[in-house]
């Protein structure tokens, strides 16, 4: 599970240009959106391809997107879970 | 209309008026940006998720407006902008391309896509400094005097704008090149201005400041 959500802040970091942010710095469980990493709405579209290209997992409805990236814990329990089935 | 501010970015010499802020800032265009982002003392951290054109379009309006207190000296709706450049958003368009090629490899990202428009960079500098007015960009193989000079002296004579932003914002791969101009009613900018540094906005001033910043003339932005 480390070694997943370690993954997913530098991967994070790269596709939405988080300049000045190191993986250190991002909190497994703190919100990606609003008072956390600031992310918008485009970001959260970025986070879909992310998952899709690197994971290969195909998120249908976009409002699943609200739950999934929460944090980068739930979003690395969202892989493990989808990646077991 | 008077010309109250200019400034220029290329890859010699990022400059106010006739100051020079910076010299050989760096060659590469994406060093180049973000030393001058650096040197700006900018916090606006959305800027790193800007294409070229719109940072460069960006730290244009930065240097173009820093406490000239614009938006405090006009109403936001009455500051206008028109851009010109030769190469639209081209450069974002190619990347976007590329990620759409391959269809066995179709992943498209958001956030260059929703750079594949020039007047994105028009949108990003009026999202920054709070400006409603009416904007335009412009198409145009080299900086067209005439066309800058007829659409701003329109906002003007209508009455759409006491307060306009203008110039040329090139960037393509390796060229880059920027010039702005503040322009400003009359009234106004005689309140602040000296007599002797009014420079009034007509077509040969406008050519006169576009050869003494775009690199003797010279649009490509290389050096």
């Amino acid at each position: 599970m480390e070694e997943l959500t370690e993954k997913l802040k530098k991967e994070i970091i790269e596709v939405l240009n988080l300049e000045d942010i190191k993986p250190e710095d991002i909190d497994v469980d703190a919100p990606l959106f609003g008072d956390g990493l600031g992310l918008d709405s485009i970001d959260a579209l970025e986070l879909i391809v992310l998952l899709e290209k690197n994971y290969s997992i195909k998120i249908e409805d976009p409002k699943e997107g609200r739950k999934i990236f929460t944090s980068v814990r739930t979003m690395a329990n969202f892989i493990l879970e989808h990646q077991k089935k | 209309m008077i010309i109250t501010r200019y400034c220029s970015i290329n890859p010699e010499q990022v400059s106010v008026n006739k100051t020079i802020l910076l010299k050989n800032p760096d060659s590469d265009k994406k060093n180049l940006l973000k030393t001058l982002y650096r040197h700006l003392y900018i916090q606006y951290p959305k800027f790193f998720k800007m294409d070229p054109l719109s940072k460069l379009a960006f730290l244009s309006a930065e240097i173009l407006l820093r406490d000239m207190n614009v938006t405090t000296r006009y109403p936001s709706e009455e500051i206008g902008m028109i851009l010109l450049n030769s190469t639209s958003s081209l450069e974002t368009d190619e990347k976007h391309q590329e990620s759409i090629n391959d269809r066995g490899n179709y992943f498209p990202s958001p956030s260059v896509f929703v750079y594949t428009l020039p007047n994105i960079m028009a949108g990003e500098i009026a999202i920054r400094h709070k400006i409603k007015g009416e904007n335009a960009v412009i198409i145009r193989e080299k900086p067209d005097v005439q066309t800058i000079f007829q659409l701003v002296d329109e906002l003007f004579s209508r009455k759409r704008v006491s307060c306009c932003i203008a110039g040329w914002v090139e960037s393509y791969h390796d060229r880059l090149s920027s010039c702005l101009m503040l322009i400003e009613n009359e009234e106004m900018a005689k309140t602040y201005i000296e007599p002797e540094e009014i420079i009034i906005f007509d077509p040969s001033n406008i050519e006169r400041i576009f050869k003494e910043v775009l690199l003797d003339g010279r649009t490509d932005g290389k050096a």
